[in-house]
């Protein structure tokens, strides 16, 4: 982690001390370095001035944080209503059996990690994926099989 | 520069965007654009302009959602003779042709063309006489797709910010006035009286004052403030700064979903332009009203909607709501009185303020005013966001607005509100939609989620989606939600399973109950809704599940079993290489078989048979 170090201490002496920085600065922590580490909840910590046990107690109430590295390709599947209704349950099973993940998890080569979302607000188009902020809609269990293709 | 003079400066910038010999290219890139590939269409004209060199003498715009989503990606272009046309689902392939025909040769591309904006045409309809449009009332929708919303010169020269200028000359007790007037309610699902919420918020005394923008849009398959924020930026911005001066608060927050990074870069700019032009910030048009607005993002808690544990959130706290009251608009952001509205509610109010409370009030029902947007999705042909007068019938926007069912099947309901709403049944179509009828029909208006359902759709299985989805986002902190939602998925699982019994259907009534008469907030109050509305109106499909161990839209896996049909099978085995667990067995002499023990029943076989050979039970 020494190369996360300089840079960690650039983001945190942006943001004043008081508590309601505490989410704001973990977005901007996990954006940066893609998790959220020990040392980086610690450091938040130390920087406002809360317990590490706060701040966990905080970052693992909101679905947006996590404390592993995602894999290289982080896929995103909608399973809002809308995409519900035009068959996403599909389309998470076909990802899952491409990749060979279950939603929560990061290949075991780091390639892909698999996050189920509820609805990215593109529901006319659904069903949709995400992969790497990248939005695909009119999704089909063919094109998100070539989609993984390509990436891999 | 005074503001009138700025003003002046954004007629400019209009006009020239206008001018009606100047072409110009405008590409629907709001989210739903963009997922449909219209960054990939912009650069296909960016490269077919360069390659006839063009490229100094035709603009090309990313514009917001003109609501038409199942057409994206929609262009607009206007050639040299003024005529605009739009075009529908156009993709980089069609582009040479485009630019060949309308811009070289001045001709309208026929095999794109859904309509033509600014006058007729013998051959293509007239936009705003277009079934899907012709119904609609665009109020709230009023700028997006038509203007540039990165551009705060456009919004300007809409006669935006005048509204707020003219909350200024009224005073804040007389806003409140023109609120009232208006009958205009919360957007965001509860429906409160948004004039008798400033009013509440305006009398609490206190050295500070905040108003909030709820943009956590949080109902799964709705994205209306999605569109207003990526489209019309500076309409919220401007609701936000006249709410803020009506209660008296010196700050604003805007809570967006960290789902939408379109929609955040947009706000985020549009903020930037308002402070430049001296539209936030201190003494705003020379008045001694000073306003800021800050920029929070949701992290991905659903609960986070509900106003008290948005707050919680902003706070640098767990998303966890509390008990009311007091309301926000007495004890709201660090114990100040706080006014927090939805993204619709605000983007409505510069209009009001502008036009009047009275006029606004001329359009709705008797108790339900103005318009309202609804994302109208599912097995709709035109998907997409409709805005309409209250008042309309169901039918009217599934079938006028939304061009009826794909595939023309039939209609089996109309899931409105979200997980805290319910189904409305084919045969209450022709209510008018308002804030009591729907709420009469046990559903509710919600924040504008319809999704509409046919046969292939499952009662069983939407009512679990929906509470499983409850179940997930519960913060935990009161037992009735926490616990009753876990029992009663239990249940709808044990019924989707073929497991159930005729008294799990009393077992779920009764949880029910104890969930809305005791739960903490409105997400655990509400979230039994969608199973009590589909067993009052689909009982009989619940009971087909328990007794027959029949799931008759083909949805619940475990009733559910493939089989190859020996008569129509031509043996070509395509089945059998796209199974992906192996399950079809057999050779071409004797023919293939599924292994009932290996099928996990994904439907692939199905899907690829092109001999309909594979029956579904
Ligand atoms: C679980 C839950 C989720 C909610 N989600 C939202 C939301 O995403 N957006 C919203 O505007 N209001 C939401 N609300 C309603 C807010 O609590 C609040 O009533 C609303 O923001 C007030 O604004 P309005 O009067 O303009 O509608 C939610 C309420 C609950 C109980
Ligand atoms: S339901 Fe999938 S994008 Fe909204």
């Amino acid at each position: 982690m020494t190369t996360e170090q300089p840079d960690l201490e650039n983001i945190l002496t942006a943001y004043g001390r008081e508590r309601d920085n505490l989410i704001p600065l973990l977005q901007e922590v996990q954006d940066r370095f893609r998790y959220l580490s020990p040392e980086a909840v610690q450091a938040v910590a130390d920087h406002l001035e809360l317990s590490a046990n706060d701040v966990y107690g905080v970052a693992t109430f909101y679905a947006q944080f996590r404390f592993v590295p995602p894999g290289l390709h982080h896929i995103k599947v909608c399973e809002g209503t809308a995409c519900h209704v035009r068959g996403s349950d599909r389309i998470l099973e076909s990802i899952s059996r491409a990749t060979g993940i279950a939603p929560g998890q990061t290949s075991s080569n780091g390639q892909f990690s698999l996050e189920r979302v509820a609805c990215f607000g593109s529901c006319a188009l659904a069903p949709v994926v995400v992969v790497d902020d990248k939005v695909y809609g009119r999704m089909t269990a063919a094109k998100t099989n070539k989609l993984i293709e390509d990436k891999k | 520069m005074s503001f009138a003079a700025r003003q002046q400066q954004a007629q400019i910038v209009w006009q020239r965007f206008e001018q009606p010999d100047r072409p110009r290219i405008l590409i629907g890139s709001a989210t739903c654009g963009r997922a449909a590939g219209s960054l990939e269409v912009m650069a296909a004209f960016a490269a077919e302009l360069a390659k006839q060199g063009l490229t100094e003498s035709v603009d090309v715009v990313e514009v917001g959602c003109l609501g038409m989503c199942y057409a994206e990606v929609l262009v607009e272009i206007r050639g040299r003779d003024g005529k605009r046309v739009l075009y529908q689902s156009v993709e980089p392939r069609h582009v040479e042709a485009l630019v060949d025909a309308q811009l070289v040769r001045g001709e309208v591309f026929a095999p794109l063309a859904l309509a033509v904006m600014n006058d007729t045409d013998e051959t293509v309809p007239a936009f705003t006489d277009l079934p899907m449009i012709q119904p609609q009332v665009r109020i709230v929708l009023r700028n997006c797709g038509i203007i540039d919303p990165t551009n705060i010169d456009h919004y300007l020269a809409q006669g935006g910010y005048s509204g707020m200028a003219r909350a200024f000359s009224l005073g804040p007790e007389q806003v409140i006035e023109e609120m009232k007037a208006s009958g205009l309610r919360g957007r965001g699902g509860a429906g409160f009286p948004t004039g008798v919420k400033w009013g509440f918020a305006r009398s609490s005394v206190a050295d500070q004052k905040y108003v909030i923008c709820n943009a956590d849009e949080g109902d799964p398959g709705a994205y209306m403030d999605r569109s207003v924020l990526e489209g019309d930026p500076h309409s919220v911005i401007e609701g936000l700064i006249i709410a803020g001066y009506a209660i008296g608060a010196g700050r604003g927050y805007m809570y967006i979903r960290a789902e939408y990074p379109l929609a955040v870069e947009r706000v985020k700019k549009a903020i930037e332009q308002a402070y430049e032009c001296g539209l936030l910030g201190k003494n705003i048009l020379g008045t001694d009203f000073s306003f800021d607005i800050d920029i929070r993002l949701g992290a991905g808690a659903f609960v986070c909607g509900e106003e008290t544990a948005l707050i919680a959130s902003i706070e640098g706290k767990r998303g966890t709501p509390r008990p009311r009251p007091p309301y926000p608009s007495v004890s709201g952001l660090w114990g100040k009185p706080t006014a927090i509205n939805n993204v619709e509610t605000l983007a409505n109010v510069p209009y009001i303020i502008l036009e009047g409370g009275d006029k606004f009030a001329l359009i709705g029902t008797e108790k339900s005013k103005g318009t309202k947007v609804f994302a109208l999705t599912g097995k709709v042909r035109n998907s997409g966001l409709v805005e309409v007068p209250m008042g309309i019938t169901l039918r009217e926007i599934v079938f006028d607005i939304g061009g009826g069912m794909l595939g023309d099947k039939p209609i089996k309901a109309v899931q409105t509100g979200g997980p805290s709403g319910g189904v409305i049944p084919v045969d209450q179509l022709d209510t008018p939609v308002d804030y009591e009828n729907l709420q009469k029909l046990g559903s509710i208006m919600g924040s504008g989620g319809m999704i509409v359902m046919d046969e292939s759709d499952c009662i069983v299985d939407i009512a679990k989606f929906y509470l499983g989805f409850c179940v997930e986002e519960s913060c935990g902190k009161c037992a009735p939600c926490r616990i009753g939602g876990y029992q009663m998925l239990n249940l709808l699982n044990g019924i989707a399973e073929g497991a159930g019994s005729l008294e799990d259907l009393d077992k779920l009534r009764r949880v029910a109950l104890a969930m809305q008469r005791a739960s903490l907030c409105a997400l655990g109050q509400t979230a039994a809704n969608p199973v009590m509305s589909t067993l009052r109106y689909f009982e009989q499909e619940y009971r087909e599940h328990i007794v027959n161990r029949k799931c008759r839209s083909h949805k619940c896996r475990s009733l559910m079993t493939y089989s190859i049909i020996q008569d129509k099978c031509k043996r070509c085995r395509v089945c059998v290489i796209n199974c992906p667990v192996n399950a079809i067995e057999g050779d071409r002499e004797k023919g293939f078989f599924i292994d009932v023990s290996k099928c996990v029943k994904c439907g692939k076989c199905f899907e690829v048979c092109k001999f309909q050979a594979i029956a579904k039970e």
